[in-house]
Formats: structure tokens, C-alpha cells, sequence
């Protein structure tokens, strides 16, 4: 009853936002205001709309409805409450119902702004927004119900929307359970802050399309959506993280980054993303590279249409499960067509987004901004090829290949190294016009700073090349940057008389967006730096001990103790828990205690890593669950992940970063009238 | 599609065992360490789990696969000679890299040198005319540096201070 009652407020839903593009439409071709207006309040109501649909879903989920098919797949009783909550994302049906409903909240909170003055992008906005929400809730209508119910007859026990004749209702005693993996708390928000950035990348490409339909293409659409675009890269950025992270602690293979398809479709967007917020400023500042722009933003809507569409139709595993799968050619043919309509309407209004203003160097500002979107597109066109070569493969050849992690490092390497060129170089460069003479006046500095810390490095850590051109980079950004802010502060001290803590808080408080940027730029290197010490001095090793025997790796040792085993019957898991004592160099540091959870709902492993992090290194230990765990004996696999805590720590600094650039400049008209209230008191004193 | 992957792995461990007891075992040496099958099993892919390497896999059929590497190193089978009886009898799949590596970088290296070129091209076409420009308005400019009014005041801040 109560799963029926959520289906039909789901198809409530659907027609809503069909009504919504509908009368959009019909109210801008017929100017009526009276029908836009419907058109936004129809979009205002998806959201509580899908609100109640997923209250009734959570319900299902809590009160351990087993009878729906998607509540019996994804939870069981042992599993804790918040956990059953989270389930709502942790299956397909469900994450696309979640996918809509946030979809439904950016929507309802971009037609709550003050249109007044871009009243003509609203209904195109509507339409936008609700064409792809309409598709998102019509895959849960039509082929993904997550309200569909168990019934038994002649063929067995199967999901129907609605009781078949001659059947009865099937109630399982208990679910499957949720994949443990996926209980992890990265898991708990990763594909939150994931579907966020996807979600949120939808209104910039919305008011792009508006922008292109209604032929107002100056960058006023880019203006009212930069901190969308921010917020949504943020979201995708920490989702990107939170599931390296996620990868880290679960996976057990001591990496945070795999080149999986999975991950890569959801880093395809991110890249697109990323040059889009560069090259906008381009147009920004020099009214050029309007084609380039609107191909950028909708390149990134349909990668984020084609990201969902990898993990969601099968095309991964084989493109014969694509072929068999329902949603599969649907969300191909909704890619082609928001593609190829897009690409017509920017045909269409070709001459319209001409640049305003001509290029004038080569080492101007902005035209290291296009060779930095030329490397994202380039990091882009492997990231994409990787993922489809074995598709493109199995269908033409029929046979099946694997592009793994050696092909991704190999081609994109070169191309990292030289965005971190760029990053060093670029904040350096004037808008407009610079010569080889100003910048290497400006550069110099920094360059034989770099090269110095470059040979200390040489002398005392590494003599790998590829490790030593990295460091130089990392140091030469790092300089550049912070260079750039010294610069700006000591300007203000002197200016001002401010002490060095207020003008650095000044300096980025009166340019966020300036100063927000080169805290991301260093963050991006804290990144690197992680990167680079895993990637280049990552050490492991695997062995069988018993107890009191000793295993080495680097500098430490690990001598195995003992081991207990233990079930935890309310969570339905058993516990196997080693416990190492720890030395680095003969010393004795502490114990870690590596551990494999087993499941018994889901029947499956987890392995749990002792993990002893300091910024040097992390000494990472596994308890290998494919071999038996005794007394008598069990296998350690341990890996030493030089640097990789500074990935974790640039991430956070990222967050600060993006906030800074994305928090609201001060209203410049109020800034004006307030100044010149400032201006006049005193002669109003005199 | 859980009973296909059960059955995948039931027909793939029960070939390993096949091969397991068709190869012949003979003393050669000591046994081979944990590290030296990763080494090789790291660049093999399980052919039933997707996207996970054979040396973090942990289903009964990988665990048996890297005995087997276990065994052929025994025997002083090089590295490429293991890799090829993998794919001999599993398929290319099971490598990290397709084999044919030049066709999986082609494509790339082409678009991203097309990308290049075309970029190129049009620095030049932009930079040919002169150091001049044409405003909206027709007026005709000087190309200077384009600075946001807060930098232009930080720069003439430090000019004032030197």
C-alpha cells in the first residue's frame, strides 16, 4: 500500500516536470507570462514532490519492507538505521531516484533568484532542467521502480509494479543486505557529493542553453552561474576525493586511485569542468572564446549524463549487457540528442558569440589559459578513449581487451607536468599582452628557488628523474604562488600599516576569487605531492607468519602477535582481528591491529587496514583475506605510502580554497553607495 | 547475473586446477615469494571481477591463479612466457594493457597533436594582423595589458613603493 502510494507520487512527479517543460515552452512562444509563471511553480513542486517519494522510500527502508524488491536488495535487519538510510543511494534504482530529487532541489532553488533582470532565460532554464529531471524520474517510472514488489506465481518470485493475476504476495524474512563496501562512511557521502557535483553542473549548462535559444550570448549567463559552476565543482572535487579516500581505506590494494571506468567517468566531468572555470574567465576579461565556452559546458553536462550512463547501463562489463540492458540505449540516445541539439543551437548562433577582442601574445594570460584547456581536453581525450577502447574493441574485433593503470599514467604524465608548468607560469602572465623579456623578469626567482630546493632534494631524498622534475614543478608552483600573495600583503602593509595577518586577510577578503584561486593552485600541489610519493616510492610486501615471526619492509618491521575471532550477531558480522606490533629501525613505535570483517547477510569480506599515518609516510597493513587466519599462521600484505597524507591535507586546504572563491563578493553598488556616503559625511561635518 | 559469475568462477577455477595438475611440478630451486608472484600477478586482471589486478583479488579462482604463477616460476618460466600462457588460455583481457599498445595510444596522441595544431593555428591567425585591434564601437586600440581595477592598483602601489 504505502510502496504503491510512493510509485504514484513518483508518476505525479514525471508529469509535473513534462507539464513544466510544456507550458514553459507554450508560455515563451506565445508570450505568456501568466504560463511561464505555471511553468515555474509546476518545477517548484517536483521538490517536495520527490521529497515525499523519498520519505516513503526511507520508510520502506527503515521499517524493513522486504516485500519491495529494492528494500530487500539493499538492506537487512542487522544493519543499523542510518545505514538503511543511506541504502537509498547504495542501489540503482534508488540513485536514480536520489540523482532527480537533488536535481529537483538546485532547480527549485535557481527559479527562487530574482529574475528581473534575465527574465527571458527563465522558461529555457525551466525547460532545461526539467527535460533532464523528466528523464531521471522517468527511468524510475518506466524501467527502474524502486517501489516494485515481490510477488510469487507459476515463474517464481519477480518484482512487479503491479500484483500480477494469479499471484500472491512474496515477503522475504530477511534482505540481502548492503554491500559492505559500500558502509564504509566515505561510501556514506561519496556519491552524495558526487551526484551534487553532477547535479549542480546541469544549471550553467541550463542557462547556456538559455543564453543560446534566447540570443542573448554575452557572458551574462556565465556571470549568473560562476559560483553555480564553483559549488559544483567543489561537490565533484570532494566527491572525487572522498572516493579516493573511500578506495584507500576499503579496497585493500594500498592506492587510492585505480583508473577504474567508474572512477574515470566521474573524473571526465571534472576535467571539462575545470578548463570551463578557466577559460570563462577569459571571456570574462576579454570577451573571447564564447564557441569554446558553450562547448565546454556542454560537454561537461552530457560527460556527466555519459558518467551516470557507464555505472548505470552494464556497457562496462560487456556491450552485450548494454544491449540487453533497458536503461542503456535510452540514456545513450538522451547523450546524442542533448549533444547534438546543443551543437545546432551553437551553429546556430555562430556569429553572435564572436570574440570581442583579438589575442595579442602568446604569453598572455589568456593564452596560457588555452593551452591549459588544450592539456585538460588532451587528459580528457585518454580518460575517454581509455574507457571505450575495449567496447570499441570487443564490437569490431570481438575481442576483449583491459586498458589499466600503465596506459592512463603513461599518456597522461606529460600532460600533468605540463598543466603544472602552466600553473607556475600563468600567474605570472598579464591579461592582454606579455613578452619572453617581462616574464622571465618575473620568473626567474622562482626558478632558481625551485632549483635549489630541486637539488637539495637530489642530494638528500631521490635521485629519480621523473620524482625530481616533479618536485621542481611542485616548488616552482608553490614559489609562484606564494610569491604572488607575499607580493600583495607587503603591498598592504606598507599601503595600509597593516600587520602581516590582516593583510593577507584583506588582501584575500577584497579578491576572492583571485586569491581563492591560488589556494587551490596550492592545494592542487599539497596534492601532487601525495600523488608523486605514492606513485614513485610506494613499497610492499607479502608474507606468511606465524606468531612472534617478523616481516620487513623499508624501514619498519612488523612482528605478528596474535589473532581473535569473534562474532558480533545484532550487526550479523565476524571479526578477525591480528594485532602486529610495530618498529621502525629496531625501535618500537605501537601496535596495529589489521582486520577482515565478514559479513553474513551479504556473505562477503571486508578487510580493514592497520594503518599508522604520520606527513613522512603511512604504514599500511593488510590481513590477506584469501588465505586462512590463524594462530598457526596468517598472510600480511604491507605497504609504506611515502608523502600520501599530504593528498588528504591538500584536499582539505581545496575546500577552503573553492569556498573563498565562491563566497559572495560584496554588492558593488551597495560597496559604491557606501563609499560615497563615506566620501560625503565629512564635508557635511565641515 | 550473480548464478553467471558463479558459474564463470566455477569453470575458471576448475580449469586452473586442470592446469595445475597437467603442469608438471618438479623441484627447481627455492620456492618463489609472495612478492615475486605479485610481481607478475599485478599485471594480470581477473577475467570474472571487473577491474581488479590478480594480486588484490580475492575470489578461490585468483587465489589459485597466482599459485599457478607460483608454480611456472618454479620451473624458471620467465615473466613473458607467463603472460603469454595467460592469454594463450584466457584471453588478451587479462593483461593491463592491450596488446596492441600502439592502437590504444594512436587515437589520443593524434587528437591531442590535431588539438595542438589547430590551437597553434589560430595563435597565429590571431597574432597576424598587427598589435592592434578593432573595439565594438570601430574605434581602434592599442593592445595593452588588461588588468581587474584591484591588481591595476596593487601594481601602481608597488611602483610607488620602489
Amino acid at each position: 500500500m504505502v510502496a504503491n502510494f510512493g510509485y504514484g507520487v513518483l508518476v505525479i512527479s514525471f508529469l509535473v516536470a513534462l507539464y513544466s517543460v510544456f507550458a514553459a515552452i507554450y508560455g515563451d512562444r506565445r508570450k505568456i507570462p501568466a504560463m511561464v509563471e505555471s511553468a515555474r511553480r509546476a518545477m517548484l513542486l517536483t521538490w517536495p514532490l520527490l521529497t515525499l517519494t523519498a520519505g516513503i522510500l526511507i520508510y520502506l527502508l527503515v521499517n524493513n519492507h522486504f516485500e519491495v524488491q529494492f528494500v530487500y536488495e539493499v538492506t537487512s535487519r542487522s544493519m543499523p538505521t542510518y545505514l538503511k538510510v543511506t541504502a537509498w543511494w547504495g542501489g540503482q534504482a534508488g540513485s536514480l531516484l536520489f540523482w532527480s530529487w537533488l536535481m529537483s532541489a538546485f532547480a527549485s532553488l535557481v527559479t527562487l533568484r530574482k529574475w528581473d533582470r534575465d527574465r527571458e532565460f527563465l522558461p529555457w532554464v525551466i525547460v532545461v532542467a526539467c527535460v533532464t529531471m523528466a528523464f531521471f524520474i522517468g527511468m524510475n517510472v518506466f524501467f527502474e521502480n524502486p517501489f516494485a514488489q515481490l510477488y510469487q506465481n507459476m515463474d517464481g518470485v519477480n518484482a512487479y509494479t503491479f500484483q500480477p493475476a494469479d499471484s500472491i504476495p512474496f515477503t522475504p524474512a530477511d534482505g540481502r543486505g548492503l554491500n559492505p563496501l559500500l558502509r564504509h562512511p566515505g561510501m556514506v557521502i561519496h556519491p552524495p557529493m558526487l551526484y551534487l557535483g553532477f547535479v549542480s553542473f546541469v544549471i550553467p549548462y541550463a542557462f547556456a542553453m538559455a543564453a543560446l535559444i534566447t540570443g542573448r550570448t554575452d557572458d551574462r549567463w556565465i556571470r549568473l552561474t560562476r559560483r553555480w559552476t564553483l559549488w559544483a565543482w567543489l561537490f565533484l572535487s570532494f566527491g572525487l576525493v572522498l572516493g579516493g579516500r573511500w578506495a584507500y581505506d576499503v579496497l585493500g590494494w594500498g592506492g587510492y586511485w585505480g583508473w577504474d571506468p567508474v572512477e574515470i567517468a566521474a573524473f571526465m566531468p571534472w576535467l571539462t569542468g575545470t578548463a570551463f572555470l578557466h577559460s570563462v574567465m577569459i571571456q570574462e576579461k576579454r570577451g573571447m572564446l564564447k564557441h569554446w565556452n558553450m562547448l565546454l559546458i556542454i560537454l561537461t553536462y552530457d560527460l556527466v549524463i555519459f558518467g551516470t550512463f557507464l555505472t548505470r547501463s552494464g556497457v562496462l562489463s560487456s556491450v552485450h549487457a548494454f544491449a540487453q540492458s533497458a536503461i542503456g540505449p535510452l540514456f545513450f540516445g538522451f547523450i546524442g540528442l542533448t549533444l547534438i541539439t546543443s551543437v545546432a543551437l551553437i551553429i546556430y548562433r555562430w556569429s553572435s558569440l564572436k570574440s570581442e577582442t583579438q589575442m595579442t601574445s602568446m604569453l598572455s594570460r589568456e593564452a596560457l589559459f588555452l593551452l591549459n584547456n588544450l592539456l585538460f581536453m588532451g587528459i580528457l581525450v585518454v580518460c575517454f578513449w581509455g574507457v571505450i577502447f575495449p567496447l570499441i574493441s570487443e564490437l569490431f574485433t570481438g575481442q576483449k581487451v583491459t586498458v589499466g593503470p600503465p596506459f592512463y599514467e603513461r599518456a597522461t604524465s606529460p600532460l600533468f607536468a605540463a598543466l603544472m608548468l602552466l600553473m607556475g607560469i600563468a600567474p605570472l602572465s598579464a591579461w592582454g599582452h606579455s613578452t619572453v623579456k617581462t616574464l622571465g623578469r618575473a620568473m626567474w626567482k622562482p626558478i632558481v628557488a625551485a632549483l635549489v630546493i630541486t637539488a637539495v632534494i637530489f642530494v638528500t631524498y631521490t635521485q629519480k628523474v621523473g620524482a625530481l622534475i616533479g618536485f621542481f614543478l611542485i616548488a616552482l608552483v608553490l614559489l609562484v604562488t606564494l610569491y604572488e600573495y607575499w607580493r600583495g600583503a607587503a603591498s598592504r602593509q606598507r599601503s595600509q600599516g597593516e600587520n602581516v595577518f590582516t593583510a593577507f586577510w584583506n588582501l584575500t577578503g577584497r579578491n576572492r576569487r583571485r586569491y581563492g584561486g591560488y589556494i587551490i593552485h596550492l592545494s592542487m600541489m599539497l596534492m601532487a605531492i601525495g600523488i608523486l610519493g605514492i606513485e614513485i616510492f610506494q613499497v610492499e610486501t607479502q608474507g606468511t607468519l606465524t606468531q612472534g615471526q617478523s616481516l620487513s619492509v623499508a624501514n619498519y618491521e612488523i612482528r605478528y602477535q596474535e589473532i581473535a575471532q569473534w562474532d558480533d550477531m545484532p550487526s550479523g558480522v565476524n571479526y578477525r582481528r591480528a594485532v602486529l606490533d610495530v618498529y621502525e629501525n629496531g625501535e618500537y613505535l605501537g601496535q596495529l591491529a589489521p582486520r577482515i570483517d565478514y559479513y553474513y547477510d551479504s556473505q562477503q569480506n571486508m578487510t580493514i587496514p592497520g594503518q599508522r599515518s604520520t606527513m613522512r609516510d603511512d604504514l599500511y597493513v593488510l590481513l590477506v583475506d584469501w588465505e586462512p587466519a590463524t594462530a598457526a599462521g596468517a598472510t600480511f600484505k604491507i605497504y609504506v605510502n611515502p608523502l600520501v597524507n599530504w593528498l588528504w591535507l591538500g584536499s582539505l586546504l581545496f575546500l577552503v580554497g573553492v569556498v573563498i572563491a565562491a563566497w559572495p563578493e560584496k554588492d558593488p553598488e551597495r560597496v559604491a553607495v557606501r563609499e560615497k556616503t563615506r566620501i560625503t559625511q565629512p564635508s557635511a561635518a565641515d | 547475473m550473480r548464478s553467471s559469475r558463479f558459474t564463470s568462477c566455477f569453470l575458471l577455477f576448475t580449469f586452473i586446477l586442470a592446469a595445475l595438475w597437467t603442469i608438471p611440478v618438479s623441484a627447481q630451486g627455492p620456492a618463489p615469494t609472495d612478492d615475486e608472484v605479485n610481481k607478475i600477478a599485478k599485471q594480470l586482471y581477473c577475467p570474472v571481477c571487473e577491474s581488479t589486478p590478480l594480486d588484490v583479488c580475492p575470489t578461490e579462482a585468483c587465489r589459485q591463479w597466482r599459485e599457478l604463477i607460483r608454480e611456472m616460476l618454479a620451473q624458471n618460466k620467465s615473466e613473458a612466457e607467463i603472460k603469454q600462457y595467460f592469454v594463450e588460455h584466457y584471453g588478451p583481457q587479462v593483461l593491463n594493457e592491450p596488446p596492441n599498445r600502439w592502437a590504444s595510444y594512436l587515437v589520443p596522441v593524434v587528437a591531442f597533436l590535431l588539438g595542438a595544431f589547430m590551437l597553434f593555428r589560430g595563435f597565429r591567425m590571431w597574432l597576424k594582423p598587427s598589435t592592434t585591434e578593432t573595439g565594438p564601437a570601430g574605434a581602434t586600440r592599442e593592445a595593452q595589458p588588461v588588468q581587474d581595477p584591484y591588481v591595476a592598483k596593487l601594481e601602481e602601489e608597488l611602483k610607488k613603493q620602489q
